[in-house]
């Protein structure tokens, strides 16, 4: 099963007149374990895509089955469910400012009953030093730097094993080296368990590490290319 | 353009129809039960409120100007009323009788003296004295000036109406001309209880006539009265020289130890005709209060600003919510898009509600009691904080919280996990 299986899903803002279309007819498909970028310039839909996808957004046409759940149609609690089985990454980090790192991380944890405080806290932990973060757990985000906040949420947004990342163009606030570290960071990890991920980005620093490249245009999907970095990787 | 139909309700490809075996889901995530979860709201609602001490402070501060208005503005209702019936308070009786048309006790209607005699019938009836009430003027010993005073004529002697101070002046009150003054009574009236310290005696006048002040007893100014003063039943007599002895304005009944005070009043009840109203001293209480809550505009004033104040507080913790809200939409959104639920992050903002009310609370409590002391010990009013005040201010206080939550809670509308992107 696909963890991302889009069909002619065609979206548009407004109403009458002023109706504006941004997604027409897209296909898509994401495998397991894939690290698939989407690029385009600004306008060309590629955030709506992802909002849909993240079910941050109710379907207008088409078919989108995201991680087994269709989600045309869908209601707002299968939808909130939906949401707890995928990782999202910002632009801005945002991380909640009156929590420290740990807990921060701990939150994307809170909803799994099975856990316990202390348990939430180790995994957490643990999400941290895998993130290069050990010892910078109880810093608040305000006492981070950019490249350390955004390892925080990619740490976040791994923390319940999610079974897809979605990211929007996480390395947009950071410079070329710690962006590059960030969007490495996360590809290791995601490779190492498997998890796949659908990545926004504009900035041609990171394409080398996808799988595969897709480029939208005015709503559309205008080419995909197998990436060469995903072999050197 | 694409001219396709729209996807039926099975896809081409889905493994019904190409004969795969269906996919097997992954095991849903159970989520904590709604205990586990409000104990994790309520503590992100405190991690919250505590990272900006400036804000928890002002509404702190709300909280608090709230609940100390309050307790204030219930504390003078509460005292008024008490001080309304001093002076019926202070009378201590098994049961009395009444005229059904007295309202109040500073206008009684006079009832036969003979039913005080008729009581007597019932065995359990040991004594029954009538009570004369009436105001006079007295005059200031020491400036001079009048006033009018409340004056209660009894037969002390026989110890059914007492009050607190009474018992060792009864041999001196049986002289001609002389009373007892409440030393509780309006610092208007003079420093009658200097006086007594230096002189041992003095004269006072009362309605035209001089009399001697013997002792002190403990009343209190009413609202019908600013003082009072207790004399025999003659010396009232020798004061108020129009008062016919046959109609007295109360009579105070003492039973034989050990009866049945409910039983005897409802035996009095049928024995005398229906011109008296058989009451037991908390009734007779509670029908003076009534007259003054009805007869007054204090109850509703004191409601209205405990309201004021109620309000003021909402508003107050209303705006501290909805503004850590807005300011946090971001943050709020995030955790929408990380699939937390609008009703987990409504218990979030409820549940700095009840933080802000808790927390306002208890400083405001412990300040009322620091100006209940205060004011009480200023105005001689009867300031008193029971649990059951305490506890009916906090649900008021809980209840205000509430509902600035609840208000607030709409503006979680606006954080649309959509628009992060």
């Amino acid at each position: 099963m696909e963890p991302v299986l889009l069909r002619r899903v065609t979206y548009a803002y407004g109403e009458g007149e002023l109706r504006r279309p941004v997604l027409r007819a897209v296909d898509l498909t994401v495998r397991e374990g894939e690290i698939v970028l989407l690029t385009g310039p600004s306008g060309s839909g590629k955030t709506t895509l992802l909002t849909l996808i993240g079910a941050l957004r109710a379907m207008q046409e088409g078919s989108a089955r995201v991680l087994g759940e269709e989600l045309n149609g869908a209601a707002e609690a299968a939808r909130v469910d939906l949401r707890r089985r995928i990782g999202f990454i910002f632009q801005n980090h945002n991380l909640l400012g009156f929590l420290t790192a740990r807990q921060n991380v701990a939150m994307a944890l809170e909803q799994d009953g099975s856990l316990a405080e202390r348990a939430r806290l180790a995994r957490a932990g643990e999400l941290l030093a895998a993130v290069g973060l050990a010892g910078h757990e109880d810093r608040i985000p305000a006492r981070l730097s950019g490249g350390q906040r955004q390892r925080v949420s990619v740490a976040r947004a791994l923390a319940a094993d999610p079974g897809l990342v979605l990211a929007d163009e996480p390395t947009a606030a950071l410079d070329k080296a710690s962006g590059h570290e960030v969007v490495q960071l996360l590809r290791n990890l995601a490779k190492s368990r498997g998890v796949p991920i659908l990545l926004v980005t504009h900035d041609p620093r990171i394409l080398d590490i996808a799988d595969r490249i897709v480029a939208m245009e005015d709503g559309r999907i205008v080419a995909q290319e197998q990436a060469s970095g995903a072999a050197a990787a | 353009m694409n001219e396709l139909a729209p996807p039926a309700k099975l896809l081409p490809w889905a493994p019904e129809r190409t004969g795969e075996a269906p996919h097997s889901l992954p095991p849903a995530r159970r989520g904590p039960g709604f205990a586990a979860s409000t104990w994790l709201a309520v503590r992100l609602a405190w991690r919250q409120l505590r990272s900006e001490k400036a804000r928890l402070a002002s509404a702190i501060a709300g909280v608090l100007f709230a609940c100390v208005l309050v307790f204030m503005q219930l504390g003078f209702r509460g005292a008024l009323f008490e001080s309304a019936t001093n002076l019926i308070g202070a009378m201590r009786g098994d049961l009395f009788l009444m005229h059904p048309l007295t309202l109040a006790s500073f206008r009684p209607e006079p009832l036969p003296r003979v039913r005080a005699q008729q009581a007597l019938a019932l065995p359990e009836v040991e004594r029954a004295v009538p009570v004369y009430l009436a105001q006079a003027t007295w005059r200031n010993p020491e400036s001079g000036t009048r006033r009018t005073i409340q004056l209660i004529g009894v037969d002390v002697a026989a110890g059914v109406l007492d009050f607190p101070g009474l018992a060792p002046l009864v041999d001196r009150l049986k002289r001609a001309d002389t009373l007892a003054f409440d030393v509780r009574s309006r610092p208007e009236f003079g420093p009658v209880a200097t006086l007594l310290e230096q002189r041992g005696t003095i004269e006072a006048e009362v309605g035209n006539r001089r009399m001697e002040v013997v002792g002190l007893i403990e009343i209190g100014p009413s609202f019908g009265a600013d003082g009072n003063v207790v004399l025999s039943e003659v010396n009232f007599r020798r004061v108020v020289k129009e008062r016919q002895v046959a109609a007295v304005d109360l009579v105070a009944i003492r039973l034989r130890p050990g009866s049945d005070i409910l039983a005897t009043q409802q035996r009095l009840r049928e024995l005398l005709p229906r011109d008296v109203m058989v009451l037991t001293q908390a009734e007779l209480r509670a029908h003076e209060r009534r007259y003054w809550e009805e007869a007054t505009p204090i109850g509703f004033i004191f409601a209205f600003g405990s309201l004021m104040g109620l309000v003021v507080g909402m508003v107050i913790v209303y705006q501290i919510l909805f503004s850590d809200i807005a300011s946090h939409l971001k943050e709020y959104a995030t955790l929408k898009a990380m699939g937390y639920s609008g009703f987990y992050l409504s218990r979030v903002v409820l549940g700095a509600a009840l933080i802000l009310a808790v927390t306002g609370f208890i400083p405001g409590l412990a300040l009322s009691f620091f100006l209940y002391d205060l004011v009480g010990s200023a105005t001689f009013l009867p300031l008193r904080l029971d649990l059951a005040m305490g506890l009916s201010v906090f649900a008021m206080i809980f209840g205000m919280c509430a509902v600035a939550g609840l208000l607030a809670v709409r503006k979680l509308r606006d954080a649309n996990p959509a628009d992060m992107f």
